[in-house]
């Protein structure tokens, strides 16, 4: 009797210690609706509940690819940079106001966006190049990406602002269907889609083993050199494409509007309890991390704060959130 | 320090172990051992892995404090504390993975950690590099001490970490496996200098298991067995053979299980996979091999030999310099472990955390080598279980439970399931870098059936380990590995572990 109350203490231990990571996040985002709900009368309604999805939407976007990324235990620092780029380079191909003082290339909407996502393609190729072929350390190679896309989109703007899209983009970015903004359906997808490929292929396994254990996954016969360059090329087409929504979103394209996003996209990914040292987490951790981010975000605005104090909270947020990712590792490996 | 007379003439010994004993959790590793170096002297330890050298020196420099015994410096009792209080007391270690560092200069190394300074503070380069030339020419060397490390070969550097233990003022130094990497004539060199020192009134302990160089440089030999001393004797009256009956015990050759083996190579056997001449520019040096259908090679050798590095270049984990494969008559070139995989060779490392996930299940830790052939996109977890639930009633696998964590089982299951991820579909070659290490006797015995099994069903197996018992269990045929070279191959006829480590 007494045994098996031990066995199942300890069973119910090492089940705490393993869902650490995602128990976690899910009552940070129970604690702070409830606290916003309580602090503000005008948070907690369907209205603002949209506007968070859609506050969010394009965040999302961005970290389902870092997600991936993350999960093979590499960073992509140069999300939000490329979102910029393949945005301002869907503006550049696209015929502008008279008013717009940019030397651009228009082409019909559907060329445009075929050849702005090979853009996208492009930058994920050179950074797949980089990290597995080469060998540079994806912390780096993704920053030099980043000062590499910031100088595309400097040359292609220069300074000016772009307002003009391809139809299907302008739709999708800032239309709705029913009352529903396209941009929370477009996120939902991709999260969807996320969710599937990494849940149940083959190739979503050899992501999570390879993040797990490198060598053992190497040591399986897994080509973890094609698995490392897939995510990343996954990780820029996923920014360019919430890149190109964004700057309709926004209703311009121009230089450092995304400068927010990096942190945010990251942030949604560690918060949501996806491991920074690989092969645990997953999309469901990381709509977790975007509903805190975005919950956050959204409620600061409807109390009273210093908006300045803002930026402090979600340093705090972000830095409580890598406490308990590095904690939960240890509890991991130490069982 | 002055030359003192060589041996005795009432001096006591430099150092003077008597009565050491040593246990781990009750098991002893070391039983009442009794040695002896003299000041001006070179004394070789020899025995096999596990006899009890390495904790018997981890004692002299103070790694481990909990033992039973005495231990005398220049007739002084000492009880070393830590390593550092070993130090202190002028005993120096060489290690055979070298401690330099690769980044720093021939000088900064030998001054490494103490450095002299001028009088603002600052680090006296001139001083140190004129000091570590003068330290390097005693020795008979000649090395620019302005030369970056990594840039000089390894028996250099080896010579430099030796004068940098020289320097830190030792009297007693330790070298293990010093000539495991080293050329015949960086051997020679490495004699030279250790000859130079011993003529300073130092002592040497000259750990190896390359028994010619052993008796070649030390004027007493000890042989430890089985955590006890069983000879020492002066090297001038030991033979090979005599040292190494000494090792394996007198009169037990063929007596115990894995003590001699019968082989049976059969050349009308198909070659699977033959590797011609392979260099890999560091450690392999024209290595042949050739595995055949339905036979065991065993291949045998000192750590640091190469086995480590053949059985990576085999599986397309590092690639070859020179030298070619051929697969079934065919070449071939592994680019990545996934193309050998392909290809139908398979792999189980001398580490299982190598190529086992810890936190995952076992089912995944089986199906991962065979997933595409499971299906070719989506996944199909019930088949997962399903073989891997198959594969650890095959293996008796211990919990039989596909879902358990792998990290949850014991070593030899472990082991287990490393080789259940190649045995759904049967590899053309099965490479098993030291199967049985560290398991104990239940699951020994089972790895070795289903090995010998797998044989039986037509699997080209090659088996490299660095203890003899394992090779003699286990092999059709044997070829032994020395400093990145073949140096023997048995194809058949009686052999017994003298003749592995004769040839080693």
């Amino acid at each position: 009797m007494s045994v098996t109350d031990i066995q199942q203490t300890g069973r119910l231990k090492s089940f705490l210690k393993d869902q650490l990571r995602n128990i976690a996040p899910v009552f940070t985002l129970l604690a702070l609706v409830i606290f916003f709900s309580v602090a503000s009368s005008s948070f907690f309604s369907v209205v603002n509940f949209m506007n968070i999805l859609s506050q969010i939407s394009i965040t999302a976007i961005i970290a389902v690819g870092l997600t991936y990324v993350i999960l093979t235990a590499e960073i992509d620092l140069s999300v939000a940079a490329i979102a910029n780029a393949v945005g301002i380079t869907i503006a550049f191909f696209t015929m502008q106001p008279d008013y717009v003082n940019i030397a651009n290339l228009p082409l019909p909407g559907i060329i445009a966006i075929v050849l702005t996502l090979l853009t996208a393609l492009a930058f994920g190729l050179i950074t797949a190049f980089g990290v597995t072929w080469i060998g540079i350390p994806s912390f780096i190679m993704t920053l030099a990406i980043m000062q590499i896309a910031n100088g595309v989109s400097a040359l292609l703007v220069r300074g000016q602002i772009a307002y003009s899209y391809p139809d299907l983009i302008t739709m999708l970015g800032s239309g709705s269907i029913f009352g529903i903004r396209w941009t929370i359906i477009v996120a939902i997808l991709f999260l969807g889609i996320g969710h599937l490929v990494l849940t149940y292929t083959r190739f979503g396994r050899y992501i999570y083993m390879t993040g797990g254990n490198r060598e053992a996954a190497e040591y399986s016969g897994v080509n973890v050199k094609f698995i490392i360059g897939s995510v990343m090329v996954i990780s820029a087409v996923c920014s360019g494409i919430a890149g190109m929504l964004a700057v309709a979103y926004f209703g311009s394209a121009q230089q450092n509007q995304f400068d927010t996003y990096l942190l945010d996209a990251i942030a949604a990914v560690v918060v949501g309890g996806t491991s920074l040292f690989g092969g645990r987490g997953g999309i469901g951790n990381t709509i977790i991390g975007l509903l805190v981010l975005g919950v956050l975000n959204n409620g600061l605005d409807h109390i009273q704060i210093d908006s300045f104090l803002k930026i402090l909270i979600r340093g705090l947020i972000l830095l409580s959130a890598l406490i308990i990712n590095v904690y939960a590792q240890r509890l991991k490996e130490s069982e | 320090m002055t030359a003192q007379s060589l041996s005795g003439g009432g001096l006591p010994p430099l150092l003077q172990l008597s009565n050491v004993s040593k246990s781990f959790g009750g098991i002893a590793a070391l039983k009442d051992v009794d040695m002896t170096l003299q000041a001006g002297e070179i004394h070789g330890l020899v025995g096999e892995n596990g006899a009890g050298k390495s904790t018997t020196m981890k004692i002299i420099a103070g790694v481990y404090h909990d033992y039973d015994g005495e231990m005398r410096i220049d007739g002084t009792k000492v009880h070393f504390r830590s390593a550092r209080e070993a130090l202190a007391a002028g005993i120096g270690m060489v290690h055979q993975e070298l401690s330099t560092v690769p980044d720093l200069t021939v000088a900064e190394n030998v001054f490494l950690g103490h450095q002299p300074l001028t009088k603002m503070g600052t680090v006296d380069w001139a001083r140190i590099n004129k000091e570590a030339t003068r330290l390097i020419a005693s020795l008979g060397l000649d090395i620019d001490p302005r030369t970056r490390m990594g840039s000089l070969p390894v028996g250099l550097q080896q010579l430099v970490e030796l004068s940098r233990v020289l320097f830190s003022g030792a009297r007693i130094i330790i070298l293990d496996e010093p000539t495991s990497a080293l050329s015949p004539p960086e051997v020679k060199r490495l004699f030279d200098v250790l000859r130079k020192i011993k003529a300073d009134g130092r002592g040497i302990i000259f750990i190896s298991h390359f028994l010619d160089d052993v008796l070649e440089i030390s004027d007493t030999v000890t042989v430890f067995r089985n955590g006890k001393k069983v000879a020492t004797e002066a090297a001038a009256t030991l033979t090979k053979d005599a040292v190494i009956s000494h090792m394996i015990g007198r009169g037990s050759i063929g007596m115990h299980m894995g003590e001699s083996a019968e082989l049976t190579g059969d050349d009308s056997k198909p070659v699977v996979l033959a590797a011609e001449a392979i260099s890999d520019g560091r450690q392999l040096r024209d290595v042949s091999l050739k595995l055949r259908a339905g036979e065991i090679t065993g291949v045998y050798g000192f750590m640091g030999c190469g086995q480590i590095e053949l059985a990576r270049a085999l599986f397309g984990k590092t690639r070859i310099k020179h030298g070619r494969f051929l697969l079934n008559g065919a070449q071939k070139s592994f680019k990545s472990t996934a193309a050998a995989r392909g290809e139908g060779i398979a792999f189980v490392p001398e580490n299982r955390r190598m190529m086992l996930f810890r936190t995952e299940p076992v089912y995944k830790n089986i199906s991962i080598a065979i997933l595409d052939r499971i299906h070719r996109l989506l996944l199909k977890p019930k088949a997962e279980r399903d073989i891997a639930g198959t594969r650890a009633k095959d293996l008796q696998i211990r919990p039989p439970n596909p879902n358990m964590m792998l990290g949850s089982l014991s070593g030899g299951n472990q082991q287990k399931v490393a080789l259940a991820k190649w045995l759904t579909h049967l590899p053309k070659v099965l490479i098993l870098s030291e199967p049985t290490r560290g398991m104990d006797v239940g699951a020994k015995e089972d790895v070795i059936r289903i090995v010998k099994d797998l044989r039986d069903r037509g699997v080209a197996i090659l088996v490299l380990s660095t203890e003899p018992e394992t090779i003699l269990t286990l092999a059709d045929r044997v070829s032994v590995l020395r400093k990145g070279m073949v140096a023997k191959e048995f194809n058949s006829g009686t052999i017994h572990k003298a003749d592995l480590l004769a040839a080693a």
